[in-house]
């Protein structure tokens, strides 16, 4: 079929978009002049990891991956309150 | 699962994946902190959202659907609080402004309230507390 042929392209160029996206954000990682650049930057990295799980359960077709997606979701924004919270205390 | 749903939610897929990049380079150009949270939290939620909506039209069946939906809202709700948190914490922890920043209304505020103003608080703390520090200078 040329209809699976079309989604693997385009699943397959979003998943290399996605891993630029995450070199990307590395590179800020290790350049962020302060903690709270760090944060964000992890924060995104984890954002890019929900969107990598959700173009995968695509891609594979396997629906039960888009739990990880909503695991992932809560555990990120658990870590980045947590985050803000401390940055808050250390002065 | 007929033809138009995969192909809106490869539509929306390709859509939200232009906007991830977009909040990457964002993240990585823009000069300040406060703009980099800025640009990477609005452009990165709105492509996640694309994203999942997109999951929830290419699978079309209930459970299915309704799961990704409620991720997608889950992720709308809380990707705001979380950036307001972080910039505030990195407001009060004296991360400097750009230097081309017009206007600041949370040091007026700070100003205002009597609150200490982050960025000379470590130059003012030293002069104030040996000169005077009868005039009670409420910490924050």
């Amino acid at each position: 079929m040329t209809n699976e042929l079309i989604i693997d392209i385009i699943g397959s160029a979003a998943l290399t978009l996605l891993a630029l996206t995450i070199a990307l954000t590395f590179i800020r990682l290790y350049k962020g002049p302060s903690l709270p650049d760090r944060v964000v930057a992890l924060d995104i990295l984890t954002t890019v990891g929900i969107a990598i799980t959700a173009v995968y359960a695509v891609i594979t077709d396997r629906p039960v991956i888009l739990d990880v997606a909503t695991i992932l979701a809560l555990i990120s924004f658990l870590g980045t309150i947590a985050f803000a919270y401390y940055i808050d205390l250390r002065r | 699962m007929s033809y138009f749903n995969e192909f809106f939610g490869i539509i929306m897929m390709a859509a939200g994946v232009f906007f991830i990049v977009i909040a990457g380079v964002g993240l990585l150009r823009m000069p300040d902190m406060f703009l980099r949270m800025s640009t990477a939290t609005k452009a990165s939620t709105l492509g996640l959202g694309l994203i999942l909506l997109g999951t929830a039209v290419y699978f079309w069946e209930l459970g299915i659907t309704s799961r990704a939906i409620a991720t997608s809202v889950f992720v709308l709700l809380t990707a705001p609080v979380s950036a307001h948190m972080i910039g505030r914490a990195a407001y009060s922890d004296g991360v400097p402004l750009w230097e081309k920043t017009k206007q600041d209304d949370l040091k007026e505020y700070y100003e205002s309230h009597h609150l200490v103003v982050p960025d000379e608080t470590a130059v003012e703390q030293t002069t104030v507390s040996s000169t005077n520090k009868e005039t009670d200078t409420p910490t924050s």
